[in-house]
């Protein structure tokens, strides 16, 4: 049934020349694949966790989604929820921005962190979302990270971090570039202790996010395709004056040049963090429990 | 004053005439002596209302004065003996990020900087003072040095950022940093820096976790260049004295928002004016900086890094934490 509804809506699409008929799917319903231009039904969408059953394109997700997608169902416990957002600079526009990011997200800053399991095992989580001012890294991103890694050291259990990010939050100036150096101490003290760090690269992941806890992982891991850089494809571009080639600062580029562990599908993630969960910890079992993924 | 600042425009010409009259009085033989003194008073009142209030973009264009000394100025007049040491001990030697083992009044200390250019040919060779990779990587490898022999680390910022080009992405220009950072937060020696001009974004900070923060009274630091934020917020990178006024880039911002420990006072005009004056200052500023970090024991010392940069932040925390949402994340 499925095949039968591809050839159709592929005349539509070319017989209107304003595409009418697009615009009458059912919003929600249906999805177009950004890269290979397959049009997927949301569900079969989300049974993919978001990627494309026929490219393995990955769309972009939401910190609930991911949380959803990797933790063991009903284990997220959020903190740090009532560290809300400052303005230090007085910038011009700022908390309406703010504001803005918070109705068109739901969320009220662009991180979620808090506490769950992955096939039993314990660890610390934090996720990024983009869609909160590109999910720039301002004080209270630094805040709940810094206080979630502390957290998992003072516990004895990892910490994992999924980053996509513009890089630092502009408006807060000098206190986002200082953020990068917070995060990078909690973490410090937790590699002293001996504790387990994952960074998780997905798309895109730039700026203060890669030269700080992005790339400082036990394991540095990221999602196929993900853009991960320093700077930004059109500054560097300007600066050396030529294109770049299309695979440039993909996770692909990043994994050949020997920036990352393993570039990991979507629907592979959660058994690999298991997977290398259980190998950091006691014989290989959460709380002493073997538990099956 | 072989360069001059627009907003010295004023000044520069009055001093010109100061001279045309000086050698008409020697030439001509005629008195003029009445007039050289008035214009002189008129000038220091005039070099007074100009530099004792600068503006932020006046303040970005002083710490990035050609004239203004550079990382191996200041390391060379602060010590009696420098070895400069070289490489990475993976890719090649840098030239933008120099360092080295230095005799600092007697006592052996690792000093590391980014190194700009005097001119145009030693800029290109310096890259303008924007590292690669690899030049963070030296860096690391001084301070890893530093500590095994125990000797403190100086740091010397002054780039515009890390270098944005496409061998610096290949060779991870974002990972270097973030070692440096995570490195230097746990180093177990005494750590010190100076961003003597611009303090610029993450390229920075890749030499700037430090014990104490020590800042040049005209330099700037700042997450994103003036130019650079004035094109995203503006869509126009002619904007940058907009910018420069809106993100509290200078010495004295940062000193009042507690990020900067002390701000080590420049010559009138800037550093480029008297070169030993401010080799002086900063002279005092690092040994009296070494006397309060002498005093700590090692545990005590990395204890007091650590709070440093983990109460840096602004935001609202609400007396009352919200009901823990678990249920609320589980949206489909």
């Amino acid at each position: 049934m499925l095949k039968d509804l591809f050839p159709k809506k592929r005349k539509f699409a070319t017989i209107s020349p304003n595409q009418g008929a697009k615009d009458r799917v059912p919003e929600g319903l249906m999805n177009k694949c950004k890269r290979c231009g397959e049009i997927l039904l949301s569900r079969e969408l989300e049974k993919n966790v978001k990627t494309c059953p026929h490219c393995g394109y990955h769309f972009s997700m939401t910190a609930p989604e991911r949380i959803d997608a990797t933790l063991d169902e009903g284990s997220f416990v959020e903190f740090d929820a009532h560290l809300l957002t400052g303005d230090p600079l007085s910038f011009p526009d700022y908390p309406e921005k703010v504001q803005k990011a918070r109705e068109m997200s739901g969320l009220d800053e662009a991180i979620v962190s808090g506490y769950g399991t992955i096939a039993g095992f314990p660890l610390y989580i934090a996720v990024m979302d983009f869609r909160f001012i590109m999910g720039s890294m301002g004080s209270v991103v630094g805040e709940r990270l810094a206080r979630t890694v502390e957290r998992a050291t003072d516990d004895g259990v990892p910490v994992v971090i999924f980053t996509v990010s513009g890089g630092a939050r502009m408006q807060e100036g000098i206190f986002s570039l200082m953020q990068m150096a917070k995060v990078s101490a909690a973490l410090r003290r937790h590699a002293d202790a001996g504790r387990l760090y994952i960074a998780v690269c997905t798309n895109p992941t730039t700026g203060g996010v890669t030269a700080s806890f992005a790339m400082q992982g036990d394991l540095n891991l990221a999602e196929p395709g993900a853009m991960i850089g320093f700077a930004g494809r059109r500054i560097i571009e300007s600066t050396i004056r030529q294109q770049l080639p299309e695979e440039f600062q993909t996770a692909e580029f990043l994994l050949e040049h020997g920036m990352l562990d393993e570039v990991v599908h979507r629907k592979d993630m959660k058994p690999y963090l298991a997977t290398v969960l259980a190998m950091h910890s006691k014989r290989g079992e959460p709380n002493g429990h073997r538990t099956a993924f | 004053m072989a360069t001059e600042l627009p907003f010295e425009k004023p000044l520069v010409e009055l001093r010109v005439k100061i001279d045309e009259l000086k050698r008409f009085t020697e030439e001509k033989g005629i008195d003029m002596s009445e007039e050289v003194a008035t214009l002189e008073a008129k000038a220091k009142t005039l070099a007074e209302s100009i530099y004792r209030d600068l503006k932020p973009w006046q303040k970005v264009q002083i710490a990035r004065h050609p004239e203004r000394p550079t990382a191996l100025d200041y390391i060379r007049a602060m010590c009696g003996d420098f070895i400069e040491l070289h490489g990475d001990r993976n890719f090649r030697d840098d030239p933008a990020m120099v360092g080295g083992v230095g005799l600092f009044r007697g006592r052996p200390v690792t000093l590391i900087g980014t190194q700009k250019g005097k001119d145009t040919k030693d800029n290109i060779h310096r890259n303008f003072g924007m590292a690669h990779p690899e030049g963070y990587r030296k860096a690391l490898r001084l301070m890893k040095q530093a500590e095994k022999f125990q000797r403190p680390v100086f740091t010397f910022i002054d780039t515009a950022g890390a270098y944005p080009g496409a061998g610096a992405e290949e060779r991870g220009q974002g990972e270097a940093i973030a070692r440096n950072l995570i490195e230097m937060a746990g180093l177990r020696v005494p750590v010190v820096c100076v961003v003597t001009g611009e303090g610029g974004s993450g390229g920075a900070l890749g030499l700037g976790v430090a014990d104490e923060i020590l800042m040049f009274e005209h330099a700037y630091y700042s997450v994103i260049s003036p130019e650079s934020a004035a094109a995203l917020l503006w869509k126009d990178a002619t904007q940058g004295q907009r910018a420069a006024d809106t993100m509290c880039i200078t010495a004295q911002d940062l000193k009042a928002f507690g990020i900067v420990d002390q701000i080590v006072p420049e010559p009138f005009g800037g550093v480029q004016r008297d070169r030993a004056e401010a080799v002086s200052a900063l002279s005092d500023a690092f040994a009296q900086a070494l006397d309060r970090l002498d005093a700590l024991g090692m545990d005590a010392l990395l204890e007091r890094r650590y709070d440093k940069y983990r109460k840096i932040g602004n935001y609202r925390e609400m007396t009352e934490e919200l009901p823990k949402h678990s249920v609320a994340m589980q949206e489909s």
